[in-house]
């Protein structure tokens, strides 16, 4: 599969880079996101570029695509400076961006959008005729079969990418940068687009390829660079890389906002054998049966991700995560789960009663607890006090008759919460909109446990929150299963989050992957899993056995 | 572990106590703000008209607040939930209509049903509540924006309620439909008790029901309070009904005032306007989640004494409105103002 056709591979003198950029630096706020970056495009190869959520892949992108300024450091195209920046069709003259998420306007057909902001014509009056055979032409040149004259509306992913390649083309570019190109399309897709893509690199097109899949990076790239913490750590050409080299040089040390020592895997584990250690006291008795939650061939379609049949347990007093990357289902997954999101098919049991699609409502009733993945939107009332958000959920139990609620019934029910869980806020009646991040989100929590669930469903509780209360919390998570036998289904893509569970669910778009069945979870060989890779890693010591359901569709 | 959360239980109840007595001392301020406003309005209707202050003036603006403050406890509610209805003044003229023109024999305009005066206020508080499922049904469950279905609402109402009257008065109206409005306890006006009953009584239900409390939790946060387990939907369908029944009473108020039911009541009188005024000027939020009965009430009165202060000074008639509602921009500024941030928004 490494067999990339590489002609020049160590070729000595290609004509000189396409693109060039030397010594980038870029600062957002407090954050250095880039810290003199060097990376050059050769004419006729394709550079694919790797790292983690968060490590400047997209400003580098926005960079070299003329969106931001550099702080420093230089850009060249053919050895001459860039544009400036207030000048885009400059820029689109020398490089070209295929996004994520598309750029094409829906209303418009292909030839007007394949010619967007320079149709030919003159005066002002567009030449429909010789706009239309220009794009034909640029489809015929390139094997692309598509009617130039349908809207862009009708079209779909894969054939939307046509045309914003089409247009690259058409304004004579001869560099294209493609940024996760292939997040939202089906497998055969794939193949067809790395199939135009290696035909434009055969002749002469300098791509530069970003994705979180490795194994798309050895099928069709020549090199591979790898960025980390905004510098790239790592460049090489693809034949001489293996894949646990690149995972390794994509983990490296973990950064030091996360609290850890340099030497991850040892020190992540005793810090969650010790939390583990803190909760686990009656872990012997995990009950057997057929109670719990039983997800069966779960078929979701959400903005946010996609669900293909995914089936999963959760036993009472297990807890169970679920990671993956941020396209891969995890939190439509989650969402499902807790009735916040309906679902086209497939069945979610708690307890062998089916919990109803899309009613949070029923799903609270019914025993699910719920921490939801962005607490602004969904986790509490800013307005509202402490104690009224985080006896939301219990409403029920505290009113008394025909409804009616002491406010001090609410305070009652909220204040040993607020202790257990060290809420600090200046009284229970202060809005949660006056907290900070960590509090507001152990108000959303309070909530979620406030009913005794038998099933909590957790997304990315962590996120945004302090070290100290990050463990906090996961342990009170912990606790809270051990206490009262509740299962915990927990959405992340934090992997330290997942040192409170019992097992780990990887999914890969949409499907699950690989599951690691006993902790301590090891770090490299999780993230080689969510990116689609299930090869052991180097140096990693004792592995659990991952991809236990094997079906090994994915080669 | 034990000995850290016995400390902080005596801290949690220490700022228990200190902090909701400071909260209660500063949504006292804030529910107070428009106070001295009011003080100063009644000094100018002192300086204005000898007749001012006198008993039987404030009666009289006590029967005439009356109608528009109890609508405006209806919008208040909807504009907690995070809505908007335009159509309770249609509400509020084509309810009173409907029931006087069940009433009335057919030689004076009506139907000629002759309809028990009983039956007649519980048809309008049934046509309310239809005017208002319907509403709620095509804002919720039809997901269209409910400034164009109330506002698109206002006319077909409005246009129901020419139908029936065709350019005449209905009136010669039954004594037990007349009572609401017209009737008076010494010189306290019936209208005037009821509306204050109704307006204590929602703000208890607000502050101390949990449909209440999830009022102001699906006004502040929609999606929170899904995830919390609210029937959302549920409860803004049932706030839209509660409100266009509110809207009814408030019309049935109104014809029992001047004894008689007309084509431009409601619409013609665009009295959606002064709702609206009434609500924000006492900080009733137009973004939902924030505001209470304490502030609406206020901004009720502050209209009336407006009002009548015009009234009773010597503007124009032809002038009068520009001014009335120059006047009402003017205390929505100072209301703003006063009440900060939260406030007019």
């Amino acid at each position: 599969m490494t067999d990339s056709a590489d002609p020049a591979a160590s070729a000595a003198g290609p004509p000189g880079p396409a693109v060039e950029a030397t010594g980038i630096y870029k600062q957002f706020g407090g954050t250095q996101a880039l810290r003199g970056v060097d990376l050059s495009l050769q004419p006729g190869r394709c550079l694919g570029l790797v790292g983690r959520n968060g490590a400047g892949k997209s400003t580098l992108v926005s960079i070299l695509s003329g969106i931001y300024a550099a702080d420093a450091g230089l850009v060249r195209f053919d050895g001459q400076p860039a544009p400036p920046l207030g000048a885009p069709g400059a820029w689109r003259s020398r490089i070209a961006t295929v996004f994520q998420h598309s750029m094409v306007v829906p209303g418009l057909t292909v030839a007007e959008n394949v010619f967007l902001g320079h149709q030919p014509g003159q005066a002002g009056l567009v030449d429909w005729r010789r706009m239309r055979e220009q794009s034909r032409q640029i489809m015929a040149d390139w094997g692309f079969r598509l009617d130039v004259s349908q809207p862009c509306a009708n079209l779909s992913v894969e054939q939307r990418q046509i045309v914003e390649i089409a247009r690259a083309l058409a304004a004579g570019t001869r560099c294209l940068l493609l940024d996760e190109p292939t997040a939202a399309l089906e497998r055969a897709a794939i193949q067809r687009l790395f199939a135009r893509v290696r035909q434009l690199v055969s002749s002469g097109v300098a791509v530069l390829y970003i994705s979180h899949h490795l194994e798309e990076v050895f099928e069709i790239c020549q090199d591979a660079a790898v960025i980390r913490d905004g510098e790239l750590v790592l460049t090489a050409p693809i034949a001489r890389l293996s894949k646990e080299q690149l995972v390794a040089a994509m983990v490296g040390r973990p950064p030091a906002a996360d609290g850890r020592v340099a030497d991850a895997p040892a020190a992540g584990r005793s810090e969650g054998d010790e939390l583990r250690a803190r909760v686990a006291n009656a872990d012997g008795g995990t009950t057997t049966g057929e109670s719990g939650l039983v997800v069966e061939h779960l078929r979701a379609d959400t903005p946010q991700g996609t669900l293909r049949g995914v089936s999963l347990e959760v036993r009472p007093g297990e807890r169970v995560g679920v990671t993956g990357l941020l396209s891969a289902g995890v939190s439509t997954l989650a969402r499902a789960v807790a009735g916040a999101a309906p679902y086209e098919s497939g069945t979610v049991r708690l307890d062998g009663q089916r919990l109803v699609p899309g009613r949070r409502d029923l799903a609270l009733r019914a025993g699910v607890g719920y921490i939801p993945e962005d607490r602004q939107a969904e986790g509490f009332v800013a307005q509202l006090g402490v104690a009224e958000n985080g006896t939301m959920s219990i409403v029920d139990w505290l009113a008394r008759r025909l409804g009616w609620l002491r406010p001090r019934a609410r305070t009652g029910a909220m204040a040993p919460l607020a202790r257990t869980l060290s809420i600090v806020s200046s009284g229970l009646g202060q809005p949660v909109g006056e907290l900070s991040g960590g509090n507001q989100q152990k108000v959303t929590v309070a909530r979620a446990i406030a009913r005794q669930p038998r099933l909590i469903v957790a997304i990315a509780p962590t996120r945004g929150v302090d070290v100290a209360s990050k463990s906090l919390l996961l342990a009170e998570l912990a606790a809270v299963t051990e206490r009262s036998g509740s299962g915990l289904l927990l959405a992340t893509d934090e992997l330290s989050d997942l040192d409170i569970c019992d097992r780990v669910v990887v999914l890969v778009r949409g499907e699950q992957f690989a599951e690691f069945s006993a902790p301590p979870f090891d770090r490299e060989a999780l993230i080689a899993a969510t990116e689609g890779l299930a090869g052991r890693v180097p140096g990693a010591g004792p592995q659990p056995s991952a991809e236990r359901d094997g079906r090994g569709e994915r080669d | 572990m034990t000995d850290i959360s016995e400390r902080s239980r005596a801290e949690v109840e220490a700022i228990l106590q200190g902090r909701s007595r400071r909260a209660a001392a500063f949504s006292l301020v804030r529910e107070a703000s428009l106070i001295p406003v009011l003080i100063v309005l009644v000094v100018v209707g002192t300086v204005v008209n000898s007749a001012f202050l006198t008993t039987a003036n404030f009666s009289g603006i006590g029967q005439q607040v009356s109608a528009l403050g109890v609508t405006v406890v209806g919008e208040s509610l909807i504009l907690l939930i995070g809505g908007m209805d335009l159509s309770l003044e249609g509400t509020y003229g084509l309810a009173p209509t409907v029931a006087a023109w069940l009433m009335v024999p057919a030689l004076e305009y009506g139907s000629g049903a002759m309809l028990n005066p009983y039956l007649a206020i519980l048809v309008l508080l049934l046509v309310g509540a239809a005017i208002g499922l319907i509403n709620g049904l095509l804002i919720v469950k039809g997901r269209l924006n409910g400034f164009i279905v109330t506002l698109g609402m206002t006319i077909v109402l409005a246009g129901l309620q020419q139908g029936i009257v065709k350019g005449n008065t209905l009136f010669n109206l039954p004594a037990a439909f007349n009572y609401l409005g017209a009737r008076e306890y010494g010189q306290v006006p019936v209208s005037l008790i009821v509306t204050a009953v109704i307006f204590v009584a929602t703000g208890l239900f607000l502050r101390y029901h949990r449909v209440g409390r999830a009022i102001y939790a699906v006004g502040g946060n929609r999606e929170a309070a899904r995830a919390a387990g609210i029937k959302v939907d549920r409860v803004r369908i049932g706030v839209y009904v509660v409100g266009s029944v509110l809207a009814a009473v408030g019309g049935l108020m109104e014809a029992g005032r001047v004894s008689a039911v007309t084509g431009s009541q409601g619409y013609q009188e665009g009295i959606i306007f002064a709702v609206f005024a009434a609500a924000v000027i006492g900080g009733v939020s137009l973004r939902g989640g924030r505001g209470n009965m304490v502030g609406a009430a206020s901004g009720v009165v502050l209209l009336g004494l407006v009002q009548n202060i015009l009234d009773l000074s010597n503007v124009s008639n032809y002038w009068i409105e520009a001014v009335d509602g120059a006047v009402i921009l003017f205390a929505l500024l100072l209301a703003r103002v006063i009440g900060g941030e939260a406030t007019a928004e």
